[in-house]
């Protein structure tokens, strides 16, 4: 296929994300306003107020009903998607478990930000690491274009019968939620053949099934086991997806993780998110000084590639792990998910945790504990704050 | 297609449960001579366990009935008597 050249924008990410949502064409949405995500609510709104987007969308009272509302409609067959953030993720909590373990096809975007308390509408991922146990894909953007790629290919994702499992699309809130970036568009045409018609439908009066019903111990064994598999499934999948989109727009996907300036490398930087950006800042000034160092970025965390993140740990000097979300008591998150993944490697794991509730991070702050962890002064667990 | 095997769905069958008639304590018991052929125990037995052939008497299947008693609460004659499974 040749590399379709769509139009160039100025977007901020709610904006852009409202894009793609429209043009994967969903039947029905329920948006309940949160910041950051608001501005994407109102993008969506006017769209099909324009007629642009030919959907209904479902006032809802909270997050939960919103969850709730596109779970019942997502059954019926339509294409559905949500966005929520922070409180707003925590109070969809039991319905997003209810779809996850349903295995329903939908999109939810997350416009990340810290929780409460102290109360915070600032960026961390602490709300997007939480729902890491609800059988979701969940994959992480680093800048505005990101977030409208990965919205889309997450629909494709989704409704592939392979997986069959809601994606969730995490963006930093404010940082790409509110910032203006050139993005590339694709033609309406395009995105249409990118995502096929969905067949995911459970409600039909011919063939009357029942859901939400209780299952036996046996079953429910047998339930999670499947997606468990279906989690596994789902990495050769998105690969699959992104491999097919690179083609499509000609910009490099690189698939579960990416691995930038980190071949050679002794010292290895791990991230996620919009930071990502910063660190290739980090990764290039200390290079330009002679210091051999690389940066792992994660760009899909659920299901999380264990393969491609062991196979960049080994024979490093150190590794150290930026966090923007903490398990109190136990560690950075994604700290945890590296080191769970490197068990018989003698690589040393550092944790850095930054960023929380939106505090400031600069190139120059992860220079320096990059730089640092070069000349072996960087501790176990280090906290910027 | 979508593979329903993948996802938990329940696909309601007669007796997929086993015979659920052995949970009964109390047996309903329609007594013909009052019963006016109305057809509310039939619209509100909760296991679907009554049926009637057009035109006759209600009947129960006593396979499947739990014994839950709905029907004798609403029958307007009170021509459904509860009797004691176990004497």
């Amino acid at each position: 296929m040749l590399v379709q050249k769509g139009k160039v924008l100025a977007l901020v990410g709610n904006h852009a994300v409202a894009y793609a949502v429209k043009q994967a064409k969903p039947q029905v949405l329920a948006v309940f306003p949160i910041t950051p995500q608001t501005t994407m609510l109102e993008k969506l709104s006017e769209y099909i107020d324009k007629g642009e987007l030919r959907a209904e969308l479902i006032k809802v009272e909270s997050e939960h009903s919103a969850m709730a509302a596109i779970f019942g409609a997502a059954l019926a067959g339509p294409r559905v998607f949500t966005a929520t953030a922070s409180q707003g993720l925590l109070y969809m909590t039991e319905m997003i478990y209810w779809v996850g373990g349903q295995r329903v096809p939908l999109v939810a975007a997350v416009a990340t930000r810290a929780i409460a308390s102290p109360w915070s509408i600032w960026d961390d991922h602490q709300d997007f690491v939480s729902k890491r146990d609800a059988i979701w894909v969940q994959m992480m953007a680093e800048n505005v274009q990101d977030a409208y790629d990965i919205t889309l290919m997450a629909f494709r994702i989704s409704e592939d019968p392979r997986v069959m499992m809601p994606v969730m699309m995490g963006f930093d809130g404010f940082i790409l939620t509110h910032t203006m970036e050139r993005v590339e568009v694709l033609p309406d045409s395009v995105v249409d053949e990118f995502i096929p018609p969905r067949e995911f439908k459970l409600i039909d009066f011919d063939n009357p099934l029942g859901i939400g019903a209780v299952a036996t111990p046996d079953n429910y064994a047998k339930y999670r086991k499947k997606a468990m598999e279906a989690m596994e499934r789902a990495k050769s999948v998105i690969k699959e997806v992104m491999a097919n989109f690179e083609e499509i727009t000609g910009r490099k996907q690189y698939g579960l993780t990416e691995c930038y300036m980190c071949e050679d490398a002794d010292y290895l930087l791990v991230g996620m998110g919009a930071w990502v950006g910063d660190m290739r800042v980090a990764v290039s000034r200390l290079r330009e000084r002679g210091k051999k160092v690389g940066l792992l970025k994660i760009r899909v965390f659920r299901p999380f590639p264990r393969e491609e993140v062991r196979e960049a740990l080994k024979g490093r000097k150190g590794v150290v792990v930026f966090d923007r979300a903490y398990s109190f008591g136990s560690g950075g998150v994604l700290s945890l998910e590296v080191k769970a993944n490197a068990y018989g490697l003698t690589t040393p794991i550092h944790t850095v945790v930054a960023g929380l509730g939106g505090k400031d991070v600069r190139p120059r702050d992860i220079e320096g504990a990059l730089e640092d962890l070069t000349e072996g002064k960087l501790e176990e667990e280090r906290w910027l704050a | 297609m979508i593979d329903l095997s993948e996802i938990p769905v329940a696909k309601p069958a007669k007796g997929s449960a086993g015979k659920t008639g052995t949970w009964r304590v109390l047996r309903p018991v329609i007594r013909y001579d009052k019963c006016t052929r109305c057809r509310l125990c039939i619209m509100y037995c909760v296991e679907n366990t009554i049926d009637q052939e057009p035109n006759l008497y209600p009947k129960i299947d006593y396979d499947y009935c739990k014994g839950c008693g709905v029907c004798a609460q609403v029958c307007p004659t009170k021509a459904i008597a509860m009797v004691p499974e176990v004497k």
